[in-house]
């Protein structure tokens, strides 16, 4: 049975190396300041008026910081968890694309739950619903066996497991290191109008850039799949 | 009917066991009790169901209503946590509040009243509402689409279960379905094979979350309601193809791989057109959109310009692709593909596959409506019923005659008569010739659409003299292509005995 040969090994060395960086980067800031990366934490939100009574006409998913929102949170940052290491272990393409749908379906949750509606419905959208259907597509028309399994030699198997062990360790010194605010940031103020009109201003040139790329990539698309004549 | 004489040897008495033999049962005890009344009154008892289940959800919503000015009213602080048990109002607050309001029975209605004012109960029932929408609307509409096809072919579709022409065929078969063997065959991705039906199934529950059906008929008024209506269309299109993949069958596989790329390239187009009333309106909201057409007929969307009407036509045909209908049911073309994706299905998930379809066929005609028809508005414009005021009686008039949920469904429901129509009338065509359709027809077409669309809306100002000339002849066109149908379908009618003969005379209803 004929497997194609991956070619991961400069891929491999690549990630690795960024992975090396950005743990350098992570671990060489003492005191993490969250201007230096241009984020700022938004203030505390102020304790919710008493007596709004826009409360049960738009009826918040959750109430932040409430118990509901724990246990949403938890559920689905477990589905999260638990399908991302579906998509590691799973051996069989498709069922890899189908862990990674639930991927991508609680992260999308996730950004519903921070109120960032845009961001999760696009999530939905562009991931789950255009570039997933693209990748399980693609495997049917390319796959030469029924079951196309992906099977990788044991020293991409040992980098591998040497980009996740310092990827790890990065996010890890992240994660003591950091002094996180008491609650999570909320979306706020950000009506899909607002978001579009500072997409087309403020960052015109970051949006036609990568307008830009896209288009490149179509043209370059087209011109491979086209007959030869 | 008289017991006929079979062949075979009578079987006993069914058995069945198990939650599948429980439900069956009920079913059969429900129908046992309901079939000989629906034949005896069939007309009266569809028109008490229908105007029944009307003043129902009506009631449900006034009661909504009627809560949430108790709560807005109550002179009692709202924090921001309100638990399941000891909410903000009492019991006794909910029957002063209902007092207030004049509304009879008070010491009745007021515990009725007071678990509505907690969010997770009102999610419940609207939750509960969906669902059942949801099942009822592919079980007749199924019911329906056979009707018509025998219409459209000569026959008469089914006509004996439950004795008045068949209108319970689809709860019989449901039955059956239920009671069917689960199979999985043995070559197949098992986990996969078993999970794709859901996959198809719950984005089209989870797409009628966020479809307005009136101003406040929406379980979640979401910002981006648009976008995500079509992310779960979209989702449901990869259930399609896992469940192609998973049953390891040739057939299934093209099926899903048509699917797949009729979907792909079919969404593009879909998406520009449903730019074009979002570049009118200026929102992703679909509860804005749909209150910006209140303005009677001449206000929909649709007669608001040449390019919005075109695109209205490119999104139709577009909603057709994406939710597999005929001319473009090439991922289950039974004459080549034995069924294409569903081969290997059977029992309930094959029937989760029907449902979703046709929860998707009400959700793209939802979108249309909302979008391009009007919403859940009348023809006639909503400024005549000023004068009508709030009182019970007047809000009743209101929403039968100028807008309300009945509209949107009315609405709704023709698009769907339309997409069955169609269907049994045009042949399939090919899927090279789908494919040619979309990306070198309708795509470019879309383009010049989206542009046209935007120099219209930069270069002439609305309420100008070309745009309501505009405005007027669309509508105009509009009108007459409407009174045009009404008119053929009456000369139908009329004529049927000449038209398809002794069938008309017998069997059609009215004869």
């Amino acid at each position: 049975m004929h497997h194609p040969r991956q070619r991961p090994g400069k891929t491999v060395l690549l990630t690795f190396a960024l992975a090396a960086l950005t743990c350098v980067t992570m671990t060489s800031a003492q005191e993490p300041d969250f201007g230096d990366v241009g984020f700022e934490f938004p203030p505390e939100p102020p304790p919710q008026a008493a007596d709004t009574p826009t409360e049960f006409d738009g009826v918040p998913l959750s109430i932040p910081g409430g118990a509901t929102e724990a246990l949403l949170f938890y559920l689905f940052g477990g589905t999260l968890l638990v399908s991302a290491l579906g998509v590691c272990i799973s051996r069989s393409v498709v069922r890899m694309a189908t862990w990674l749908f639930f991927t991508l379906g609680a992260a999308s949750v996730l950004y519903f739950l921070l109120g960032a509606a845009f961001l999760g419905a696009i999530q939905l959208i562009v991931y789950a619903g255009g570039t997933l259907i693209l990748l399980v597509f693609g495997v049917m028309l390319t796959s030469k066996s029924p079951w196309v399994r992906y099977d990788c030699p044991r020293t991409e198997m040992a980098a591998a497991a040497g980009v996740a062990i310092v990827l790890f360790a990065g996010l890890l010194t992240l994660l003591t290191r950091t002094v996180w605010p008491g609650t999570a940031p909320m979306a706020r103020g950000g009506t899909v109008a607002e978001f579009g009109k500072e997409l087309l201003t403020t960052y015109l040139v970051p949006f036609e850039v990568a307008s830009v790329l896209l288009l490149v990539v179509m043209i370059a698309a087209a011109y491979l799949a086209r007959q030869d004549r | 009917m008289t017991q006929m004489s079979v062949p075979w040897r009578p079987r006993g008495k069914a058995k069945f066991d198990g939650p599948a033999g429980m439900v069956a049962g009920g079913a059969k005890t429900v129908f046992a009790i309901f079939a000989p009344f629906v034949r005896a009154f069939p007309g009266a008892i569809m028109l008490s169901a229908v105007f029944g289940t009307i003043v129902a959800v009506w009631a449900h919503y006034l009661l909504f209503e009627v809560v949430d000015i108790a709560l807005i009213g109550s002179t009692f602080n709202i924090p921001a946590n309100t638990g399941l048990l000891g909410g903000p109002l009492t019991v006794e607050e909910a029957r002063s509040a209902l007092t207030q309001i004049g509304a009879p029975a008070a010491g009745f209605l007021c515990y009725l009243l007071y678990p509505v004012q907690y969010g997770l109960v009102r999610d419940l029932v609207a939750a509960g509402g969906i669902l059942g929408f949801i099942s009822v609307i592919p079980l007749y509409t199924i019911w329906w689409e056979r009707k018509v096809a025998g219409r459209i072919q000569s026959r008469t579709g089914p006509m004996r279960v439950g004795g008045w022409h068949g209108w319970s065929q689809s709860m019989a078969d449901g039955i059956k379905l239920i009671c069917k063997e689960d199979l999985c065959p043995a070559g197949a991705d098992k986990p996969l094979f078993k999970l794709a039906p859901y996959l198809a199934f719950v984005p089209a529950i989870l797409a009628f979350f966020a479809l307005p059906f009136g101003t406040y008929w929406v379980f979640r008024q979401l910002d981006v309601a648009l976008v995500f209506i079509l992310a779960m269309l979209g989702i449901e299109v990869l259930g399609v193809i896992i469940a192609g993949w998973a049953s390891n069958n040739k057939w299934s596989v093209y099926g899903a791989m048509r699917e797949a790329c009729q979907m792909v390239s079919y969404e593009i187009p879909m998406g520009m057109a449903l730019l074009i009333p979002i570049m009118c309106v200026g929102t992703l909201s679909l509860t804005t959109i749909g209150d910006t057409q209140s303005g009677g007929w001449t206000s929909w969307i649709v007669f608001r310009s040449p390019f919005t009407f075109a695109a209205a036509l490119v999104y139709y045909i577009a909603s057709l692709a994406s939710c597999k209908r005929a001319p473009f049911d090439l991922p289950e073309s039974e004459s080549e593909l034995v069924a294409g994706f569903h081969t290997e299905y059977s029992g309930f998930r094959w029937s989760l596959f029907f449902f979703a379809e046709y929860a998707a066929m009400f959700v793209v005609s939802g979108l249309l409506v909302i979008l391009f028809f009007g919403a859940w508005y009348s023809p006639l414009p909503l400024l005549w019923a000023d004068g009508l005021g709030e009182s019970l009686p007047a809000r009743a008039v209101k929403g039968v005659l100028f807008a309300g949920p009945i509209w949107f469904i009315a609405k709704c429901v023709f698009l769907l008569y339309v997409q069955i129509w169609l269907r049994w009338t045009l042949p399939r065509i090919r899927i090279d010739q789908v494919l040619y359709a979309c990306i070198q027809v309708l795509l470019p077409l879309m383009m010049l659409i989206l542009l046209g669309h935007t120099f219209y809306e930069l270069l002439v100002p609305v309420g100008g003299v070309v745009w309501t000339l505009f405005n007027l002849i669309l509508s105009t066109i509009g009108a007459v292509l409407m009174i045009g149908m009404l008119f053929v379908a009456t000369y139908g009618c009329w004529n049927r005995v000449r038209l398809v003969g002794n069938l008309g005379r017998e069997l059609l209803p009215g004869s």
